[in-house]
């Protein structure tokens, strides 16, 4: 890391602080040398960052969700969409780590697929437990699983990253939690093998892959084997979907991260009787709803990723 | 797989071929909620809210047709522990699934979108 860099961050974090005690929102983190420190808003984090690979994440739009907790998610969905719209700098793709549809309608994946497609950005998914509803398990497959293996697990590289779509919300064994399986297991590690360590690795799946609060059903069942593969990399991302929710960890070289949903809010662990959708004031709403935006910059281990909510 | 495939079409037309044709036993069971039809046999309920079956274990006479209702603002969906049994569609809130019980046994079940929901029904025998 060079001393500019050091340079650049100090003056972010002195802004992050100040503008946090209004904003309080759209925080920035940087992943270096696996001790994250936040950076900045998302408007100047982006104009910082724009040397490096930026992508998008959303997630969890549960298009067709009608509930009180949002009678609207087709509205909240393309709010979110405006906003990637109208980042100052147009990412290079957008993932999408599941729950597009909430019980795997054609209609809901149509809706989602019309709103998602006017950011005219390539987008990688993985499915949600909810995309895989319908009787035959076959409408995500056949809108999203082109070129990717079982249930729709694949990999592809970016700017030197190299990135894991994972899927763990099929064949789910009574008592468990999210479930990779010996197969998609199996290719993980073959996907990794001769890959240098100093390759950037971004890994995604719906349903965390780390146990967050197992009560709830909040993690995977077999992700420790996923993580011994992917120990070796100097610089490792799991991005997750699943409890609406920003959290975040970093153990060793890997940073764990949670994204909002565009469709409702959960509560935090154990705050509630159970999870499921949670009702709030109309006017705070889509402050907990969002997505997040992840740069790399280049040459450097180093990962920013800002949590914007739809307001606030 | 394919033995376990040939149960289960067993067990299905067994648990079908019962639910047609072996309706005769008025069997009548406290707390028996449900007012089915005259023709249908007792129904028990089974109520899924909060994430959690209630009551978790459900203890019934053979020939008893369970219900289980959806009361939570999120789908659930019920598959059956060695697929004793075909598993019911996503249930949307208010949805239900039934099954009728034929063959004595303990059968376990879970939520297969959030299966760490798990439950359990007790069939014991109808005539006994």
């Amino acid at each position: 890391m060079s001393q500019s860099d050091r340079d650049d961050d100090g003056v972010s974090r002195r802004k992050v602080l100040e503008c946090m005690t209004w904003v309080g929102t759209g925080v920035l983190w940087t992943v270096s040398g696996g001790v994250p420190h936040s950076l900045g808003l998302m408007g100047e984090a982006v104009a910082q960052e724009a040397r490096g690979l930026t992508f998008l994440q959303i997630s969890d739009s549960h298009v067709g969700f009608d509930k009180p907790a949002n009678p609207n998610t087709l509205g909240t969905l393309e709010e979110a969409i405006a906003k990637v719209n109208a980042l100052p700098k147009k990412p290079a793709f957008m993932i999408h780590t599941g729950d597009i549809s909430h019980l795997s309608l054609e209609a809901q994946f149509d809706d989602a697929d019309r709103i998602i497609a006017q950011t005219r950005l390539d987008v990688h998914y993985v499915p949600g437990e909810h995309d895989f509803l319908d009787p035959e398990q076959k409408f995500y497959r056949e809108r999203y699983g082109a070129g990717t293996k079982g249930a729709g697990w694949y990999s592809f590289d970016a700017n030197g990253v190299h990135f894991i779509g994972l899927v763990n919300v099929v064949n789910l064994k009574a008592g468990g939690l999210g479930y990779l399986g010996a197969d998609q297991l199996e290719w993980l590690e073959d996907d990794l093998k001769g890959r240098s360590a100093s390759t950037p690795i971004v890994a995604f799946a719906h349903i965390p892959l780390w146990t967050i609060y197992p009560d709830w059903g909040w993690g995977t069942d077999d992700s420790a084997q996923a993580l011994s593969y992917l120990k070796r990399f100097g610089s490792v991302t799991v991005l997750n979907g699943h409890i609406h929710q920003v959290m975040q960890k970093v153990e060793g070289n890997v940073t764990f991260h949670t994204a909002r949903s565009t469709a409702f809010p959960q509560p935090a662990p154990g705050t509630a009787a159970s999870p499921g959708p949670m009702k709030v004031p109309d006017g705070e709403l889509r402050k907990m709803l969002g997505i997040a935006n992840v740069t790399f910059k280049q040459n450097e281990q180093r990962l920013a990723i800002v949590d914007a909510p739809l307001q606030g | 797989m394919s033995i376990s495939s040939t149960l289960r079409s067993a067990l299905v037309a067994a648990a079908l071929g019962a639910a047609t044709a072996t309706m005769l036993a008025a069997i009548v069971l406290p707390g028996s909620a449900q007012n089915a039809n005259p023709a249908s046999s007792p129904a028990s309920p089974v109520s899924i809210d909060n994430f959690t079956f209630t009551p978790q274990s459900l203890t019934v006479k053979a020939g008893t047709t369970v219900t289980w209702t959806n009361k939570d603002d999120i789908p659930h969906g019920i598959a059956w522990t060695n697929n004793s049994f075909t598993r019911s569609k996503a249930l949307d809130t208010d949805d239900g699934y039934s099954l009728t019980f034929t063959a004595p046994g303990t059968y376990q079940y879970f939520c297969y979108i959030h299966p760490h929901m798990t439950g359990t029904i007790v069939v014991e025998p109808g005539n006994g």
